[in-house]
Parts: structure tokens; C-alpha cells; sequence
């Protein structure tokens, strides 16, 4: 369960939004709008406990995520704009050390399901540095299926570069993440087939 | 000033109270100047090693004084800046470093002009002058790193960082240093110790020691002053203030 | 978290292997500023043999120096170190694998081309071998200190000649314990108290940088 209440963000001098409250509950999909520079990274960045609120809270299981931060960094994903990845590693190696890193305990053939998941699989030994936008995007997705004990989830444009098959492929996962009780919050500009009846809209205007 | 703080720890009410305490300071400043400067030139008695020379003193010590202690102040109201996120301090922490670095410059400077009638030479690497030296980079890096960031809060926790990196680094920069100058002592200048003080050398070193303090605050309230205006330039006190009368 | 540790401290030593040149040309930068002192002072072996442990160690702090825009550069580029920053793990634990990373590949080569530096200047026996030592002792030094700079630089205008000015005065210490160490070995008054003080000092800094460095990092992903 996550609770924002009356947050408030600030960029250099400029008021992003403030006022900002919402609930999210288990099984629940937040899709966050509007336009460029309304402050949705800035909203995601904060949910995930990067940056500081200038004012309001953020509350994860009723605690302040700022008070907790092993615990609910242990339960959430944060899937930024950038993809991640290192460019002189092969995308396999990258899932590993991200793997690892979170202390998910994934072994060749969890990272080998999450690859053909993406439809990687063939790719698996190449260096990042050889694929395209869309490539990338998907080897950086390809956390969801590896993190399947992360609740919450908070994805900053994920459908951004991806081609129509990898579109459903995500839209499959979220509906399957949010069926087993999992939590999302992501942004996107596109029209994507979210879960219907799961979904809800917070629209950040001035 | 202390037991005031915490109620004048916004920026609005300071900015008011910090500017009917600022004529205050440079008045008491001006006069102890005047006062420590006429001891020290007409009162205080020729040295017999160093003859005139010496008077620079009252004017090379207290700035010493000063600029090794400001660096730990800025460091405290920087470190109290992190640690509470109160804006002020951390303002007070920026305000402050032109004023210690100019004190460093100042030390350095009068201590050349000291050295060449003393020892003969402008510059001399002993262990003072060094961590002086050396003072002052720190000063510079921490003002240089504020200047090049853009957004005022990141400026404001990462020179609060470094300064107090450098904190911790200064007597550990000062011991080094005068380990360094102990074992080189043989290619050294051997300096005379410092000349006997004369109760009214003594009374003038002190009174000018009060001037410096006064000035300082003084320099660093005006300064944590135009600080405020910047950052508030858009709040409504500040905008209110424009159509006052000044 | 020893997991999460050594993976930080692998894929950075992986990634540096993979761009073997960029490390490399840290090292021969260090070799070419203590090759271009003989030709600036002149080739007198008694005056170059006096400045060869000023010369080796300010030429370390110097290469040293030039590689730590990458220590963080690349992972805040790619997006890596927010993943870093946002793992359940300590983060100055994971700090101090890059940083003993960035001793492996910096460090350790300059205290081991260093005696053969040592060799050219007139250097030779026990002041060799104190050289390696010290450079042993002082390179992590380097390594810490330099990470606060690095993570407090991150995306900052003027980042590369910026940490320079801020790190710079504070490598000051173990430049002196460092090269007064080999020069206390050559004058015949033993290097002990240097190379206590050296240790001394890396103890506190693995204990207390990490920390500030983490906090830099932090502020810098705000």
C-alpha cells in the first residue's frame, strides 16, 4: 500500500506541483499524466526516494520511505529513463550484476527465461553498445521478470522505443504483476493496453 | 545571538533583524579598529629585535586567528545546514567563506611583508605560512564547487560535504605539515620566536582581534542578506519589500 | 551484501578490462610527467636522486587524479548508479568497492612501475622497495579522498578541472608522509614513523569516506 499526501515539488525556482495526494493499493496501476516538464519524473523520483519532497509524504506498508529505506528500496523497482546498462558489458553479464546487486537470487536459467521473455535470447552475448533504443529498452525490462519479488513497481516511460510485440509483451506482465497483488506506478505518453478496472489516472497539471 | 537563533531561523525574519544588526557590528568594528590601529602604531612600544617592523603583527595575527576560524564555523553552520536542512545556516555557511578567504589572503599577504624585513625573503615554506597556503585552496575549492552548481540546495549539501571533509582534513593537513617542516628544518630559515609581548602589544593585538570579529560578522550578515534576496526573489515578503520604501 | 559487493567490485574491473586503454593511459601519463623532470631540471644525478620521491609521488596524486572522473562519471551517464543508489544494500559498503576497484587499476600500477621510475632517478636498495611500500599504503588514500571529489562533481559544469582544485589540497598529507618516507630511507633515519602515520591515515579514511561519499552520491542523484 502505497499513500502520497500533499506532496510538493520543487525544480530550481520553478513549483512543479504540490498539493499531490493518492493512494495506491495491492493489485492497483497508477498511470501518471501529463506534459513535458508537469514534473512526472520528478513525481517518480521522489515516489522511489531519490529526491527529497519539498513538502508532503510518501508512506509505504504506513511507513515513511525516507525512515525505511532498505526495506522499501527491498521491495520496490525503479525503472528510470535511462536504461542502466553498461555499454562495454553484454546484456546478460548487465542482468546479472543487476541480479545481484538487489540481492535477488537469480540463477542462468531465471536471467535465460527473463531474456526470451523479451525476446533477447539471441543476443544474450552481445555488448550493449550494439543495440538499438528498442533493444535496450527491453534488456533493461527485462528486470521485471527477473525481480518477481518486488511489489511495487515504478517505471518511468517503459513503453518509450519499444516496437508493437514488445508493447503486449509488457501490458502482459503488468496485468500478470498487478493479478498476483503487485503495485505499479508508471508514466507513458503513448496509448498502451492497460489492465482495464485496475487502472487509475492522476493527472499532474499546474 | 545564539538564543535568538532558533526564532530567526527563517529567512524572513532574519533578513529584517540581520539589517538593524549589521550598522551595529560596523560601527563597533570601525571603532575597535581605529582604537586596536592607533595602540598598535603610536602606543605600543618598539620592539628592540625587530624595530617598527613588527607592527604588522596587528594586523597579520588576528586575521590568522580569523581565517582558521571561520573555516570551522563555516563548517558547523554547514554541517548544521545538512543535518537539519535549515536553510538559513547553510546560507550563513556560503556568506561566510568570501569573508574567511579574504581573511586567508590577508594573513598571507601581511606575513610576506612581515618576512621580507625579518628573514630577508617575501615567501618562506614554514609550516604556518604552508597551512595557510594550503587554507586558502580550501577555501577556494569550496567556493569554486558552490559556484559551479546550479541548483542552490545541491550547492548548499555539497559544500557542506566538502567543508566538512576539510574540517576533519585541517588538523591532519596542519600536523603533516609541520612534521614536513621539522624534518627539513636544516634547509629551512630558523625564525626568531615570536617578540616578547609588551602588555600594550598585547592589549592592541586583542582590541584588533575584536575588530576583525566585528567586521566579520558585519561583512558576512550583509552578505547572508543579498543571499536571502536571491534565493526569495520570488516569495511574496520579497516582492512585498520591493514596493516598501527602503 | 558481500554478494552485492563483490558483483560492484567485479563488473567494475570487468568493465575496465573490456576498455583496457583508457586505464592504461593513466599509467603512462604517470610515467611521462616523471620522465619530463630530468629534462626540465637537467640530468645532475645527485639533484634528480634528492627530488625522486617528491617527483614520483606528485606525479602519482597527479595520474591518480586524471582517472577519477570515471570512478562515477560513467554509472551516473548510464543510469547505473541510481540502480546503485536504490538497492536494499549499505550504500558506502558498495562505495568501497568502487573504490578498491579504483585501486586495483590505478593504484597498483603506479606502486609497481614505480621502483623502476626509482631506478632511473639513482634511487636504489631499501629507498626502492620503502617507495613501493608507501606508494602502497598512500594509493588507497588517493583512491578515497578522490571518490568525494568525484561524487561531489557529478553533473557539474567544469567538473574535470573542479575536482582537481578540491582534491588536490587534500592529497597534501599523504603526499608528505609518502615521499617523506622515501626520503627519510635515503638520509638513513628510517621510514617506520612515515608509513605508521600512512597506515594510520587510510584506516580513518576507509572508516569515513565511504560515508561522505554515499551522501555526495545521494545529493547528486536528488
Amino acid at each position: 500500500m502505497l499513500e502520497v499526501r500533499d506532496l510538493a515539488c520543487q525544480r530550481g525556482e520553478q513549483l512543479l506541483f504540490s498539493g499531490v495526494s493518492f493512494d495506491v493499493g495491492a493489485g492497483e496501476l497508477l498511470w501518471v499524466e501529463g506534459r513535458n516538464g508537469a514534473g512526472k519524473t520528478s513525481l517518480l523520483r521522489i515516489l522511489c526516494g531519490l529526491s527529497p519532497a519539498e513538502a508532503g509524504t510518501v508512506r509505504w506498508q504506513g511507513e515513511s520511505i525516507r525512515s525505511t529505506r532498505e526495506s522499501f528500496c527491498g521491495d520496490s523497482l525503479f525503472l528510470a529513463h535511462s536504461n542502466g546498462l553498461k555499454d562495454d558489458l553484454t546484456i546478460a553479464e548487465n542482468l546479472r550484476f543487476h541480479g545481484r546487486l538487489a540481492g535477488i537470487e537469480a540463477d542462468a536459467e531465471d536471467i535465460d527465461s527473463a531474456l526470451q521473455a523479451c525476446g533477447l535470447t539471441e543476443r544474450r552475448d552481445l555488448a550493449v553498445r550494439y543495440l538499438s533504443q528498442g533493444q535496450r529498452r527491453r534488456a533493461a525490462l527485462a528486470r521485471l521478470w527477473l525481480a518477481r519479488s518486488r511489489k511495487l513497481w515504478i517505471l518511468d516511460e517503459p513503453f518509450a522505443a519499444l516496437d508493437a510485440e514488445s508493447v503486449e509483451r509488457l501490458a502482459a506482465r503488468l496485468g500478470a504483476h498487478l493479478e498476483a497483488g503487485g503495485l505499479a506506478v508508471l508514466t507513458t505518453h503513448q496509448e498502451v493496453p492497460l489492465p482495464a478496472g485496475r487502472t487509475r489516472r492522476l493527472l499532474l497539471a499546474h | 545571538m545564539a538564543l535568538n537563533w532558533f526564532k530567526y531561523s527563517s529567512p524572513q525574519t532574519f533578513y529584517p533583524l540581520a539589517g538593524r544588526l549589521i550598522p551595529v557590528f560596523a560601527v563597533l568594528a570601525a571603532v575597535l579598529g581605529a582604537v586596536g590601529l592607533y595602540i598598535g602604531f603610536f602606543v605600543a612600544p618598539t620592539d628592540f629585535q625587530q624595530g617598527e617592523a613588527y607592527r604588522i603583527i596587528f594586523i597579520h595575527v588576528p586575521a590568522a586567528w580569523m581565517s582558521m576560524f571561520i573555516y570551522l564555523v563555516m563548517a558547523g553552520w554547514a554541517a548544521f545546514g545538512l543535518i537539519l536542512n535549515t536553510r538559513l545556516s547553510s546560507m550563513m555557511a556560503t556568506a561566510l567563506a568570501p569573508t574567511g578567504a579574504l581573511m586567508t589572503f590577508l594573513a598571507l599577504w601581511t606575513g610576506s611583508l612581515w618576512g621580507k624585513p625579518m628573514w630577508g625573503t617575501w615567501w618562506a615554506w614554514d609550516a604556518r605560512m604552508t597551512s595557510e597556503l594550503i587554507l586558502l585552496f580550501l577555501y577556494i575549492g569550496f567556493m569554486a564547487l558552490q559556484a559551479s552548481i546550479d541548483d542552490p540546495r545541491r550547492a548548499d549539501k555539497a559544500g557542506a560535504i566538502l567543508a566538512l571533509v576539510g574540517a576533519v582534513n585541517v588538523p591532519i593537513i596542519y600536523f603533516s605539515v609541520k612534521w614536513w617542516n621539522t624534518l627539513h628544518q636544516g634547509s629551512s630559515i630558523s625564525f626568531g620566536r615570536s617578540p616578547s609581548m609588551a602588555s600594550t602589544m598585547l592589549l592592541g593585538m586583542l582590541v584588533m582581534a575584536l575588530a576583525y570579529w566585528m567586521y566579520c560578522i558585519a561583512a558576512a550578515l550583509m552578505r547572508v542578506r543579498s543571499i536571502i534576496l536571491e534565493r526569495e526573489r520570488n516569495a511574496q515578503w520579497v516582492r512585498d519589500l520591493k514596493g516598501a520604501p527602503a | 551484501m558481500w554478494d552485492a559487493f563483490v558483483a560492484v567490485f567485479a563488473r567494475d574491473v570487468l568493465q575496465a578490462w573490456r576498455r583496457r586503454a583508457d586505464w592504461l593511459t593513466t599509467i603512462f601519463f604517470f610515467v611521462i610527467v616523471v620522465s619530463l623532470f630530468p629534462l626540465g631540471v637537467g640530468p645532475e644525478p645527485a639533484l634528480l636522486k634528492t627530488m625522486a620521491p617528491g617527483i614520483v609521488w606528485v606525479a602519482a596524486l597527479l595520474a591518480a587524479m586524471l582517472s577519477l572522473p570515471r570512478v562515477f562519471g560513467t554509472d551516473f551517464a548510464d543510469g547505473t548508479l541510481e540502480q546503485l543508489v536504490l538497492t536494499p544494500q549499505p550504500l558506502p559498503f558498495l562505495v568501497l568497492a568502487k573504490v578498491l576497484a579504483h585501486w586495483l587499476l590505478t593504484g597498483i600500477p603506479l606502486a609497481v612501475i614505480a621502483p623502476v621510475l626509482g631506478l632511473q632517478f639513482g634511487l636504489e636498495g631499501e629507498p626502492v622497495v620503502v617507495l613501493f611500500v608507501a606508494l602502497l599504503l598512500g594509493t588507497p588514500c588517493l583512491s578515497l579522498i578522490g571518490a568525494v571529489g568525484a561524487a561531489l562533481t557529478l553533473g557539474v559544469r567544469g567538473g574535470g578541472v573542479l575536482i582537481a582544485l578540491l582534491v588536490l589540497p587534500l592529497y597534501i598529507p599523504v603526499l608528505i608522509f609518502g615521499a617523506g618516507a622515501v626520503e627519510a630511507t635515503v638520509a638513513g633515519t628510517g621510514a617506520a614513523g612515515h608509513l605508521s602515520l600512512l597506515a594510520a591515515g587510510l584506516l580513518i579514511a576507509i572508516v569515513l569516506i565511504p560515508w561522505a561519499v554515499a551522501a555526495a552520491l545521494r545529493i547528486a542523484l536528488e
